[in-house]
């Protein structure tokens, strides 16, 4: 591993983001980027349970067999979510309704399972945990992006906060339906993508197969 | 010929190492609009054929010229019958008052004239809108605008509710062009139909201006039910109370979209494009066959709570955006299936799907656009099959 820290720490932002390059963890960005505000919490329980989990994964790396760490891998990263979900219903019980199942389903959450299995059981501890770290950040900063356009274009504010006056409360902004329904998600995540892949061409991947233009003989 | 003249002169400005080099595709786009095209095939395989794209295209928008002119009509006779209980204001109506047209419903070039000027800015921005978005493209990825874009235009046109706001045309043309079309790389590779596109991302987006019984009819006050939506809250056999004959619908003077109302004139694009072979009877036969069988199918099971189940296919044809989905869209080669068995499932699967929809679905009145946009979806896949089980069955005549 010739990654430094900061490597570790920044690459998942952009050069190998979990969402527009992996494609991991769609499910819960589609599902909890209707407003900023749970995204921003989605993107805190996430990161915390990357980061936990590849750490102590890490730890115990040379000392779980081969043939069950995939189960072990899932009780630590369990534990951390029913961690993270009893934190949320003590003291953000709002937001806890409000994400609902989502909070359950990190466990399933592909990056989850992917810094286990690809970074933490090959790497020490403090490295497992930055990545961690990172790889949450990098989902975070899509989520971020997308719950920045829908909250702003489908209700008109940002963080609950009115910055477009709709017309149902007497302003001008007519609020696109469409941004708040799951599906309108993809559509961003797939512009994120394109815009991504623009600014760095080297993440876009080889055509499977090329049209070719035989000259006649 | 000056134009002839005119073009040569200025087209080395536009070829490589010309001044406006980069601006070719503008230059190809208003030459092979006016001329036919005069570049050839360079390499294997060279298909002769008496039609190409240019020409298949131009006669989809004939095909639509019945429909857009019932559509005026239509318009006009709805805007102009609902004017005499409500005041009339707005533009359109100082543009009719100056020249001395004014709102006779009975008399249809009256009618016509007031049409017209609801759908010429609806026309007219999503030409600009969409033409913009196609000439940046084709500008930066080096394609041609290609007639095409005309059909989409026109469609597009000719599926929106009278009353919608200039700003919603041009953003759901936007999507259409662009997410419906462009980003899969243009005309012919796209598998969505990009009209259809960016009248569903209205429909989501803006659902209070894209449906209901207050749009199609653009009077401040007037409510006007389509058949549809009369059929799903109080059954079809209301319609006649409502004063809404089978005939009505057939010809075409309802509630709904511009062009979209008249089945008859939808029949008479249908002969067009079918005499000329642009449309595959295949798709217009399975789509028919769809909807009458499974609409039979559910009058025969019947409902007590849903009357729905009782609408006969006859009027399921005539109401709502069935035939105009059935000409112009269903019969889309390029997002359409490309097998002649796929052909029929296609087909058969869209008109399942509205009647489905409509019938079964209590969200949605209308189906067509959804059902279209669902088929397109499924059209590569029962391609596969149909390739796979000819791969198959001919695997087996040579073991």
């Amino acid at each position: 591993m010739a990654q430094t820290r900061r490597e570790m720490l920044l690459d998942p932002l952009v050069d190998n983001n979990p969402i527009t390059l992996q494609v991991l963890g769609i499910c819960s960005a589609l599902a909890v980027t209707s407003s900023l505000k749970v995204a921003l919490v989605m993107t805190i329980a996430v990161t915390l349970v990357t980061a936990f989990s590849s750490m102590f994964i890490s730890v115990l790396r040379n000392q779980i067999p081969s043939s069950i760490r995939i189960i072990v891998q899932m009780v630590i990263i369990a534990s951390l979510v029913i961690l993270v979900d009893q934190v949320l219903k003590a003291y953000a019980f709002e937001i806890s309704k409000t994400l609902s199942v989502f909070v359950g389903l990190i466990i399933t959450n592909c990056i989850v399972m992917g810094r286990a299995e690809a970074f933490a059981m090959k790497n020490p501890p403090v490295a497992s945990f930055i990545d961690g770290i990172g790889n949450g950040l990098g989902y975070g900063l899509i989520l971020m992006l997308v719950g920045f356009v829908r909250e702003l274009f489908g209700a008109g504010s940002l963080f609950g906060v009115t910055i477009l006056e709709t017309v149902n409360n007497g302003g001008w902004y007519v609020p696109n339906g469409m941004l708040l329904l799951p599906p309108s998600a993809f559509f961003i995540i797939g512009l994120l993508i394109w815009a991504f892949r623009s600014w760095k061409p080297e993440q876009v991947e080889a055509r499977e197969h090329k049209i070719q233009v035989v000259e006649a003989h | 010929m000056g134009l002839r003249n005119f073009f040569d002169r200025i087209e080395p400005n536009f070829t490589k190492g010309g001044k406006w080099e980069k601006l070719f595709p503008i230059y190809e786009m208003v030459e092979s609009f006016l001329y036919t095209p005069k570049t050839v095939t360079t390499a294997a395989p060279h298909a002769r054929s008496y039609i190409d794209m240019k020409r298949i295209m131009t006669y989809v928008v004939i095909a639509t010229i019945p429909c857009i002119l019932f559509g005026l009509y239509n318009t006009g006779l709805q805007v102009n019958t609902a004017l005499g209980a409500y005041e009339a204001t707005g533009w359109r109506v100082a543009v009719l008052e100056f020249l001395g047209i004014g709102f006779d419903p009975s008399n249809p070039l009256v009618n016509m004239a007031h049409g017209l000027l609801y759908f010429l800015p609806i026309y007219i921005t999503t030409l600009v809108v969409g033409g913009i978005w196609e000439v940046i493209f084709a500008t930066v990825r080096g394609h041609e605008v290609n007639e095409g874009f005309l059909v989409t235009s026109m469609l597009y046109a000719l599926i929106v509710p009278a009353s919608i706001p200039l700003w919603q045309v041009a953003l759901g043309i936007s999507f259409g062009v662009v997410i419906g079309k462009e980003v899969f790389g243009g005309t012919g590779k796209n598998f969505l139909n990009p009209a259809l596109t960016g009248r569903a991302f209205l429909y989501f987006a803006y659902p209070a201006y894209m449906s209901g019984d207050s749009i199609w009819t653009p009077v401040d006050g007037f409510s006007g039910a389509t058949a549809l939506s009369i059929s799903a809250s109080s059954g079809f056999d209301q319609l006649a109370a409502n004063g809404m004959e089978w005939m009505d619908a057939f010809i075409g003077t309802i509630q709904g979209s511009f062009g979209e109302t008249s089945t008859l004139a939808c029949m008479i694009g249908l002969a067009f494009l079918l005499i000329t072979k642009i449309a595959n009877w295949r798709l217009v036969l399975g789509c028919m066959a769809g909807m009458v069988s499974f609409s039979l199918l559910l009058n025969a099971i019947g409902s007590d709570s849903n009357p729905m189940f009782a609408m006969p296919w006859y009027w399921h044809l005539v109401t709502g955006g069935f035939a105009f989905g059935l000409v112009f869209m269903v019969t889309e080669p390029v997002s359409a299936s490309h097998t002649n068995a796929g052909r029929y499932i296609y087909g058969a699967l869209i008109g399942f799907m509205v009647v489905m929809i409509r019938v079964i679905n209590p969200a949605f009145p209308e189906g067509m656009m959804l059902a279209i946009l669902f088929g397109n979806v499924f059209a590569p896949l029962i391609d596969h099959f149909v390739v796979q089980a000819n791969i198959k069955r001919r695997a087996k005549r040579y073991v």
